[in-house]
């Protein structure tokens, strides 16, 4: 029954690395605005090419 | 109706079309073509209708040429970057944060752009030479996103952003969580064998876990505690303090001298649980500022003029009495002056109050704050910034102040009591214990003083008005923090000020008193009306018939007077009275604006421009005139007093032609017969009153532009509301009463098993949570029923 220092002890060193990691992420402004990265992580590669849409439409006219 | 493709705005009859999409004018299109080059269309599947029309901005930014200007507005520079963070007020939407964070694709200079939506601001990280700062305003300025640069982000950086209370709260959470689960073992008391023997390692594990929560994150508690008892004053701290001092204390002896568990559970949780509501109380609308003063109001860099004659940009602070300075359309004017050249039309309603535009001639003095708002003007500077009309207002002394120090509020008023019963019940119960069973003294003292520690009342408070406060914010009424809400519920006086707050600077009212105009000196009339450019004829020309129009085949116009124009016979005077030859009959019409027009040297009449006063004003002052006083100040003249009264309650006080300074003597005046006052104003001109009046509301049309500082920004749509806020602020108080009651009764249940000295650690670790609990449902529960009535408007 003596592991169960080793567990508590993991347990806790567990529990502090996870802590650690909360401090720094707010240290370094993560939860400082709430709101622009979840409309960030939507946003895709939406570049419409105008240019390609023009010849196609032009081509058409040609046909 | 067609409605603009980019900015959604309705489009006049005669409007653009473009690649089969209507624009309202060519600004609109030109972002169009922008963003559609640079295959950024996609902008415009994000939101309907995204777009701002842009302003004309020509030159605006010619001053970040300046390296010295430049140096203080930029976060780094190196070789070939520079990041700099900007405030763009117009922005509202998803596409808007899609545009701005893809400007790489409108310029390669843009290395990476970041949004950040909540505080309206991008930071740019650029090549400066690629692109220059001055270039990336423009671009942004073109594309409708025009940045707000002014004097205040030349003087200071920003300050690191407080989160020490995230981190205690995290400490404090941390905590609790680990706690709880070592304690959770003996909550059952088993004397079982592994129990027993792990038992003191548990506990000391549990203290080991409690010492950041005393000693970090409640320290506040310690400091505001000792701060109150140095002030003569038993603040809610004080309790709090003591109770987290004898749990600490008492948990401590008990395993030391191996009588118990303590308390930790207990300790650990009652701070964070305090916390959060602390945490929760706080709610910061980053964008919206209310420190304000003249500074962010005032441009960086203006346009001097060498002696040469040769324009350079520098920055306002460098320029001295005797320099001569160029002010184009729109610009502001940042020092007192006098006119040198040029047409100058100024607009003083921010700084004074005065509704109308006054026109200067030249070698008249121009005051600081007015906005030119014709063509080119040249100026000298007769007074260094800081010594001008407007900025000495700022020497004042209640500007320093912290005005929030002499309120009383209710928390502190009822701890005074509570601290001392709970005190003599503690000492009542000793005594009693002292002479039946004297090991139990100090067993019972500290069981009181823990059982009675003011948890659930402190989180009452921050709650309810944590809650309230967003409750306001959905409804446009920002505040810059909870506990004004309380001081609201207290006022007995209301000072409005006149101009821009309860009239709207939109639309003036205008009517035609006179003889009757034939249809052609009407049509001659909008004709010579289109033709010019000061506001009044702008106003004017916007009501009038526009479909026949008769183009004058002479026309002149006389800066400070009117205009003349000629159609074939008749000749069309229109101005001011003495440019019509019209005498003044009246010295009330002399206050009153309006437009004299004479038709071939005979007088017609005139037109008269009324201020047009906000809806609902006489509802809403109808309402709040019960159980209050109510105040009109105005800078203007009094031309508008019958009306007024005629208008709004017949209590309703009156007072014309106040200065800045006399505003704020007035709101101290009545402070000082005892009156709790609320100044509502929007200028500048009431930045003194705002500021020494209890409650300050700042009225704003737009509020993303410049409001002066104040305890509360109201959106100017619902000043028609203002009652209702002040009903619910008042409920909100009689909320945050009835959860005393309510945290009482628990802390009596408690007291019972305290006083008898039968108080397991397993109780207090249940009555602790579940009273704050309740009192956090109960005070969410009525505070969104007293919101309900709000929310129909």
């Amino acid at each position: 029954m003596n592991i169960i220092y080793l567990l508590l002890a993991l347990s806790v060193l567990v529990a502090i690395i996870f802590f650690i990691a909360f401090i720094l992420s707010v240290k370094k402004g993560q939860y400082d605005d709430m709101y622009t990265p979840s409309v960030r992580m939507l946003f895709e590669d939406e570049l419409v090419n105008s240019k390609s849409k023009n010849k196609t439409t032009k081509q058409e006219k040609t046909e | 109706m067609t409605s603009c493709f980019h900015c959604g705005e309705e489009c006049k009859e005669e409007h653009l079309r473009y690649q089969e999409k209507d624009f309202c004018c060519t600004g609109c299109k030109t972002v169009y073509e922008i963003l559609n080059e640079s295959d950024l269309s996609y902008y415009y599947d994000l939101d309907s209708n995204p777009g701002i029309s842009p302003a004309s901005s020509e030159r605006k930014f010619d001053f970040l040429d300046n390296k010295e200007i430049l140096a203080k507005l930029l976060e780094f520079n190196e070789n070939n970057t520079q990041v700099v963070n900007l405030l763009i007020p117009s922005m509202h939407c998803s596409s808007c944060i899609w545009v701005l964070e893809n400007l790489n694709k409108l310029n390669p200079g843009v290395k990476t752009s970041q949004v950040d939506f909540p505080g309206k601001t991008v930071r740019i990280t650029y090549n400066p030479e690629e692109v220059s700062l001055k270039d990336l305003a423009y671009l942004l300025s073109r594309i409708g996103y025009e940045p707000y640069i002014s004097l205040k982000d030349f003087d200071e950086k920003k300050p690191d952003i407080n989160r020490s209370l995230i981190y205690k709260l995290g400490v404090a959470g941390f905590a609790f969580g680990n706690v709880m689960f070592l304690s959770f073992p003996e909550y059952f008391e088993v004397n079982e064998f592994w129990l027993e023997r792990f038992k003191n390692l548990f506990r000391w594990m549990m203290f080991a876990f409690s010492l950041p929560v005393v000693f970090y994150a409640g320290s506040g508690y310690f400091i505001s505690a000792y701060k109150g008892l140095r002030a003569n004053m038993l603040n809610i701290d004080v309790p709090i303090a003591l109770g987290i001092a004898v749990l600490f204390l008492r948990s401590t002896a008990e395993i030391v001298l191996d009588l118990g568990t303590g308390f930790f559970d207990s300790l650990t949780g009652l701070v964070f649980f305090l916390l959060l509501g602390r945490f929760f109380q706080q709610k910061t609308y980053s964008y919206l500022s209310f420190e304000r003063d003249y500074k962010s109001y005032f441009p960086i860099g203006v346009t001097r003029l060498t002696s040469e004659n040769v324009e350079e940009q520098v920055q306002v602070y460098d320029i001295e009495p005797g320099d001569r300075i160029l002010i184009r359309n729109g610009e502001l004017i940042p020092i007192d002056a006098v006119l040198m050249t040029g047409d100058a039309l100024i607009d003083y309603s921010f700084v004074t109050g005065e509704a109308n535009a006054v026109e200067k001639l030249q070698g008249e003095t121009l005051f600081a704050g007015g906005r030119q708002q014709g063509g080119l003007i040249e100026i000298e500077a007769i007074k260094a910034i800081n010594q001008s009309y407007l900025t000495k207002l700022w020497s004042n002394e209640v500007f320093k102040k912290n005005k929030n120090s002499a309120f009383q509020s209710l928390i502190n008023q009822i701890s005074k009591r509570f601290t001392a019963a709970v005190l003599s019940i503690a000492f009542l119960a000793s005594l009693f214990w002292i002479i039946y069973d004297p090991t139990k003294v100090l067993n019972v003292f500290t069981a009181v003083l823990i059982i009675a520690c003011p948890c659930a009342i402190a989180l009452s408070t921050p709650f309810t008005l944590g809650n309230l406060l967003r409750i306001f914010g959905r409804n446009k009424f920002y505040l810059k923090e909870a506990g004004i809400i309380e001081q609201i519920a207290q006022i007995d006086c209301l000072v409005f000020d006149k101009t821009g707050t309860i009239t709207t600077n939109k639309k003036a009212e205008i009517y035609y008193e006179g003889l009757k105009l034939t249809t052609e000196e009407e049509k001659l009339l909008s004709g010579s009306l289109r033709a010019s450019g000061h506001p009044l004829s702008r106003q004017l020309y916007d009501i009038l018939n526009k479909n026949e129009i008769l183009t004058p085949e002479e026309f002149t116009e006389h800066t400070g007077k009117g205009i003349e124009a000629r159609h074939k016979q008749s000749n069309l005077k229109i101005g001011s009275a003495d440019f019509v030859q019209q005498p003044l009959s009246e010295t009330a019409q002399a206050n009153k604006t309006a437009v004299h027009i004479s038709s071939n040297r005979e007088y017609k009449g005139r037109f008269i421009f009324r201020n047009s006063y906000r809806e609902g004003l006489e509802e809403l002052l109808e309402k709040l005139g019960k159980g209050r006083q109510i105040f009109i100040l105005s800078g203007d003249n009094d031309g508008e007093k019958e009306r007024l009264e005629k208008m709004l309650p017949l209590q309703t006080k009156y007072y014309f032609n106040q200065k800045p300074e006399d505003k704020l003597v007035f709101i101290k005046r009545l402070q000082q017969q005892g009156n709790r006052v609320m100044m509502v104003g929007d200028g500048l001109n009431d930045a003194g009153a705002l500021a020494q009046s209890d409650v300050g509301i700042s009225v704003s049309e737009n509020i993303n532009v410049f409001s002066p500082a104040c305890d509360g920004i109201l959106d100017a749509s619902r000043l028609k509301d203002l009652h209702s806020f002040f009903e619910i602020s008042e409920k909100g108080m009689k909320i945050i009463k009835w959860s005393f009651v309510l945290s009482l009764c628990y802390n009596l249940v408690g007291l019972a098993f305290a006083v008898t000295g039968n108080l397991m650690p397993v109780i207090a670790a249940i009555l602790m949570p579940l009273s704050s609990i309740s009192i956090v449902a109960f005070t969410s529960l009525a505070t969104k029923l007293a919101g309900k009535g709000l929310r129909q408007f």
